[in-house]
C-alpha cells in the first residue's frame, strides 16, 4: 500500500539495497543466498490494496456519466443496468434510504423479511468498492480497469444507490467525504471474540453453553426438516454414499414412504454421446461461466440455443461449428469467443442441444 | 408433511435399488424447489417428537444381523465356496498407473456442488463427502473447494512471494522469493483443519440441505508443509511494534486480500506452504504456495499466495466488508470474524444414510476447535437429553480434526443422534437454541451449533433440528 508520497523515500532505500549486494546479508543473517530485495518498481506492480484510510489510493479522478459508459459495457451484462441483478452474482444496489445514508445504518439490515441483502446495504468502506474493483473486476478480465475507470464506476454504482447526483465525479480528494454517505458506515462491530488477535474485539466469547449429561433439556420438539417434495434436491443420495460400509446412501429417487432397504447404487459414468457427457465437456470448458441451462447468464441459456434452432436440419453441425468458431450478433451484442475443443467434443454438445437437451 | 416422519413401514434388510434417474437438476428446478421447501416449512406445524427411549444402550431388541449376512441352502456362501477370479489369475503389474486412483468401486465419493447455492461455477464451493471419511485426513482430491474467480495450475518457476510494508519504514526491506528459494528454508509440517467461514451456513435458520456433505464438508483436514511466515518478516525486518496486522494477497484473478492479526504470526503458527499431506498442494488448494492460518476460517487461508503486506491498520478487503461478516439481531455486522470455535459433528450414521440393520452400530464423527485441542466429546441418541462421553481416537492435535466414536445398539425405534465438543479452553459447543439466542438466525457465517440427526424406523436418516 504503498502511495505516492512513499515512493521518493522507497526509491532511495531500494536503489541502496539492489546496488549494494552485501548489505542484503546484513539484513537477513540467518539464511544467506535466499531472498532478494524486491524493487520499487515491482513492489508498484503488485502492492495496489487500498485501506479504508485511503493508504494506497491512485490519483485520479472519474466521474458518473463516464462510469454508466464503462458499466453498460463491461458490468452490466453480469450485474445488470442498475446493478439490481441476482442472476449472477447478488445484487449491488437497493435496500437503502435517504434516512439510511443519514444515520449511516442500513434499516432494513433489522428487518428479517426484506429478501435481499445487497452490496451497498453491507458496504461500510468506500475503499473497498475501490479495491475490489481495481483488482477483480470486470469477472473475465480482472485488473483490465484504468485508474478513472474505477472511480467512474464506483461513481456510478454509488449514483445508482442514490448516495452520489448524477453530475458528481469521484476522486482521491473528495472520496472521505463520500466515505460519510455510505448507508452503512456505522454498521460494522469489532465487539466479539472471532478475531484471533489482541489487537480488535474483546476475549471472552459470546456464547457460553454448559455440558449437561443427565436429564438436561425439555422434550426435544422436533423444528425443522427438509419436506418429502425436496427430498432429491441434491439428486440421488444412494449414489453419494460408499458402497461398502456400515451404511448405504439413501434412495431418494423414490418418495421415502416407498422405501426399501438399501443397496449400493451403481457409479454412474458418462457414456461417450449421453447427456451426462456432453455437460462434462460444458464444465470443462467451462461454457457455463456464460450459459446457464435455463436461464440467461452472459449468453443465451442452452435451452434457448436449444428451442431456436430445435426446427433446424443441420442444427449439430451448425451448432458444432459456432461453438468452434464462436460469433456474435445471434442473441444480441456480447460476442462468444472461439472455442478450443475437438470437433467431436464440439460435435457431442451440439448434439445434446441439438436433441433439447436430453437428460440421458 | 408430518407424515414423512413417521414411516410405518418396518425396516427389510434385504432389496433392490432402481436404477436412478439421470442426476441432472437445472438451477431454476433447483430455486423453484427451495422456495416451495421454505413456503412449506413455514406452514409445518411443529410437532411435538417423542424422544426415542432414554435406555441408552440397554437390552436391545433382537438382532437383525443374520438377514445381512445368510447362510444359503448350499451350506456355504458362494464367494467363499466359488474361489474368485482375482484368487486364481495374473493380477496387474507395478506402475500401472503412475499416479494410483482409488477402487472403481469408490466412485460414489466425490466432491460436490450444493445445487442452487451459486450462479457460477468459478465463485463457487464444492463440499468434501464427510460421511464417506476415515480418521482424520482428507484425501487431497476430496478437500472441499472454493473458488472465488475460478483455480488455476500455476508454473511453480514463474510464481513469486513479495514481502512490503503498508509505509516505508514499517519493513526494512521490502523482499522476492522464487519457490525455489522458499523450499530451501527450514520447513515444518503440521496437521491441521481448514473450515469454510459459511460451513453449515444453510442451516442457520432451518434445515436446508439433506447430508452432512452439504451441511458440514466445507470442512478438511491435512498435513500442511511450509515456512512460518514469522522467518520471513524477520529477514525482511519488520518494526513489529507498528505492524500488528498483516495482509495476505493471492494472485490469482479475484486476488483476494484478508487481514490477519501479527499475534498469530508470531506465534509461529502460520505457515507459508506448499505441501499437503505429502505432495505439492493441489492446484484447486492454491499451487503452489497458500497460507495457513490454523484455527482461522478458510478465506484467510490465500491460495497462490503471491504477495505480504505488513501495516499498522486492518484492511478492510472485500471478503471482510461485503462478505464473511456476520449479520447480528438489531442490524449490526460482525466484521473481522475469523476464529472458529469448538464445533462436531457425527458422520455416521448421518443425513441421507440407511441403517443396514438393528444391532451395534458405531456412532463416529469428527471435532475440532480454532482455539486449540479438542479435550471432550458428548454423544446424546435422545435428542440431547442424556448424553455419553465418546472415544477420541488419536492423536488429538491443536487446532486440527479429531476423530471420535462410540458404541450404540440401536433398538430399531427412532433415535436423535447428536454430538457435543469441548475444546481445551473449556468452551462448550452450543445448541441451536443456545446460538440463535445470542446471534439470531441470519448471520451466515460461524454456525457451530450442535447437529442432530433423525434415525427413523425405517433407517433413513433425516437432517433435523431441534427447538
Amino acid at each position: 500500500m504503498f502511495n505516492c508520497r512513499d515512493l521518493r523515500l522507497a526509491l532511495l532505500l531500494a536503489a541502496g539495497a539492489v546496488q549494494a549486494q552485501p548489505l542484503s546479508y546484513a539484513v537477513y543473517p540467518a539464511y544467506p543466498g535466499i531472498g532478494r530485495a524486491a524493487t520499487v518498481k515491482e513492489v508498484a506492480a503488485w502492492d495496489i490494496d487500498v485501506r479504508p484510510d485511503f493508504k494506497g489510493l491512485p490519483q485520479g479522478a472519474g466521474s458518473v456519466a463516464k462510469g454508466m459508459q464503462v458499466w453498460e459495457s463491461q458490468c452490466a451484462s453480469c450485474h445488470g443496468v442498475f446493478g439490481e441483478s441476482n442472476e449472477v452474482f447478488s445484487p449491488i444496489v437497493g435496500g437503502t434510504t435517504q434516512g439510511d445514508i443519514r444515520g449511516g445504518r442500513v434499516a432494513r439490515l433489522n428487518d428479517a423479511s426484506f429478501p435481499g441483502r445487497t452490496t451497498l446495504m453491507k458496504l461500510s468502506s468506500v475503499s473497498t468498492l475501490w479495491d475490489y474493483i481495481f483488482r477483480a473486476m470486470p469477472w473475465t478480465q480482472p485488473k483490465s480497469l484504468s485508474v478513472e475507470e474505477v472511480y467512474a464506476v464506483t461513481a456510478y454504482i454509488l449514483n445508482l444507490g442514490n448516495v452520489l447526483p448524477d453530475s458528481f465525479t469521484l476522486s482521491d480528494r473528495n472520496i472521505a467525504e463520500v466515505q460519510q454517505r455510505l448507508p452503512n458506515r456505522n454498521g460494522m462491530s469489532t465487539e466479539h471474540a472471532l478475531w484471533p488477535g489482541s489487537g480488535l474485539g474483546k476475549r471472552k466469547p459470546d456464547v457460553a453453553a454448559v455440558a449437561c449429561m443427565k436429564d438436561c433439556a425439555d422434550e426435544a420438539t422436533l423444528a425443522s426438516f427438509l419436506p418429502d417434495f425436496a427430498r432429491d434436491a441434491h439428486g440421488n443420495l444412494a449414489e453419494q454414499n460408499r458402497g461398502v460400509g456400515a451404511q448405504r446412501g439413501a434412495n431418494t429417487s423414490k418418495p421415502a414412504s416407498a422405501l426399501s432397504a438399501p443397496a449400493a447404487a451403481p457409479p454412474r459414468q458418462a457414456a461417450p454421446g449421453s447427456a451426462a457427457a456432453a455437460l462434462a465437456l460444458t464444465q470443462k470448458y467451462s461454457c457455463v461461466a456464460c450459459h446457464g441451462i435455463e436461464n440467461k447468464l452472459i449468453g443465451p441459456s442452452f435451452s434457448d440455443v436449444a428451442s431456436k434452432h430445435a426446427s433446424r436440419a443441420d442444427a449439430v453441425d451448425y451448432l458444432a461449428a459456432k461453438i468452434k468458431a464462436g460469433g456474435a450478433g445471434v442473441w444480441g451484442a456480447m460476442p462468444m469467443p472461439a472455442q478450443a475443443l475437438s470437433e467431436a467434443e464440439a460435435q457431442s454438445i451440439a448434439q445434446w442441444l441439438a436433441e433439447g437437451l436430453r437428460t440421458q | 408433511m408430518n407424515s414423512s416422519m413417521t414411516i410405518e413401514m418396518p425396516y427389510r434388510a434385504s432389496g433392490r435399488l432402481l436404477k436412478a434417474p439421470e442426476n441432472f437438476i437445472d438451477p431454476a428446478g433447483v430455486r423453484q424447489v427451495f422456495a416451495q421447501a421454505r413456503q412449506g416449512r413455514r406452514d409445518f406445524i411443529r410437532s411435538a417428537f417423542a424422544a426415542a427411549g432414554a435406555a441408552v444402550g440397554a437390552a436391545a431388541a433382537p438382532l437383525a444381523l443374520a438377514a445381512g449376512n445368510p447362510v444359503p441352502p448350499s451350506g456355504g456362501d458362494a464367494n467363499i465356496l466359488e474361489l474368485p477370479e482375482h484368487s486364481r489369475g495374473l493380477g496387474q503389474p507395478v506402475a500401472t498407473d503412475g499416479y494410483g486412483r482409488p477402487s472403481k468401486y469408490e466412485a460414489n465419493v466425490q466432491r460436490r456442488r450444493s445445487p442452487g447455492l451459486t450462479q457460477t461455477a468459478q465463485s463457487s464451493v464444492s463440499f468434501a463427502p464427510l460421511q464417506s471419511l476415515f480418521g482424520i485426513v482428507t484425501p487431497s482430491g476430496l478437500h472441499f473447494e472454493r473458488h472465488h474467480q475460478g483455480w488455476w495450475d500455476i508454473d511453480p518457476s514463474k510464481h513469486r512471494l513479495m514481502l512490503n510494508g503498508s509505509d516505508a519504514e514499517i519493513m526494512k526491506t521490502p523482499m522476492v522469493f522464487t519457490m525455489d528459494e522458499l523450499m530451501r528454508l527450514p520447513s515444518v509440517s503440521r496437521f491441521h483443519f481448514i473450515e469454510c467461514g459459511a460451513n453449515t451456513g444453510m442451516e442457520w435458520g432451518n434445515v436446508a440441505v439433506p447430508t452432512c456433505q452439504y451441511s458440514h464438508g466445507m470442512l478438511s483436514c491435512s498435513e500442511f508443509t511450509g515456512v512460518p511466515l514469522k522467518i520471513l518478516l524477520d529477514m525482511a525486518g519488520v518494526d513489529y511494534k507498528r505492524a500488528r496486522y498483516v495482509l495476505g494477497e493471492g494472485a490469482d484473478g479475484s486476488s483476494m486480500t484478508r487481514t490477519l492479526p501479527m499475534e498469530l504470526v508470531e506465534s509461529g503458527e502460520v505457515l507459508v506452504a506448499y505441501g499437503q499431506n505429502g505432495e505439492m498442494l493441489r492446484p484447486e488448494q492454491g499451487y503452489p504456495l497458500r497460507l495457513v492460518v490454523p484455527g482461522v476460517q478458510g478465506v484467510s487461508w490465500v491460495k497462490y499466495l503471491r504477495r505480504i503486506e505488513v501495516g499498522d491498520r486492518p484492511y478492510g478487503s472485500k471478503d471482510e466488508t461485503i462478505h464473511y461478516v456476520d449479520l447480528m439481531p438489531g442490524g449490526l455486522h460482525r466484521q473481522y470474524t475469523g476464529t472458529q470455535e469448538c464445533k462436531s459433528v457425527v458422520t455416521a450414521p448421518s443425513g441421507g444414510q440407511v441403517l443396514q440393520g438393528q444391532g451395534f452400530c458405531n456412532i463416529s464423527g469428527l471435532a475440532w476447535s480454532g482455539r486449540g485441542k479438542v479435550k471432550r466429546v458428548d454423544v446424546s441418541v435422545d435428542g440431547g437429553r442424556n448424553w455419553r462421553t465418546a472415544r477420541l481416537q488419536g492423536p488429538v492435535m491443536h487446532k486440527c480434526l479429531t476423530r471420535f466414536n462410540i458404541d450404540w445398539v440401536w433398538d430399531g425405534k427412532a433415535a436423535l443422534v447428536q454430538s457435543r465438543a469441548i475444546d481445551d479452553t473449556g468452551h462448550v459447543q452450543p445448541s441451536y437454541k443456545q446460538l440463535r439466542a445470542v446471534r439470531g438466525s441470519r448471520s451466515i457465517y460461524h454456525n457451530n451449533a450442535v447437529q442432530t440427526w433423525l434415525v427413523q424406523e425405517s433407517g433413513e436418516v433425516k437432517n433435523v433440528q431441534l427447538s
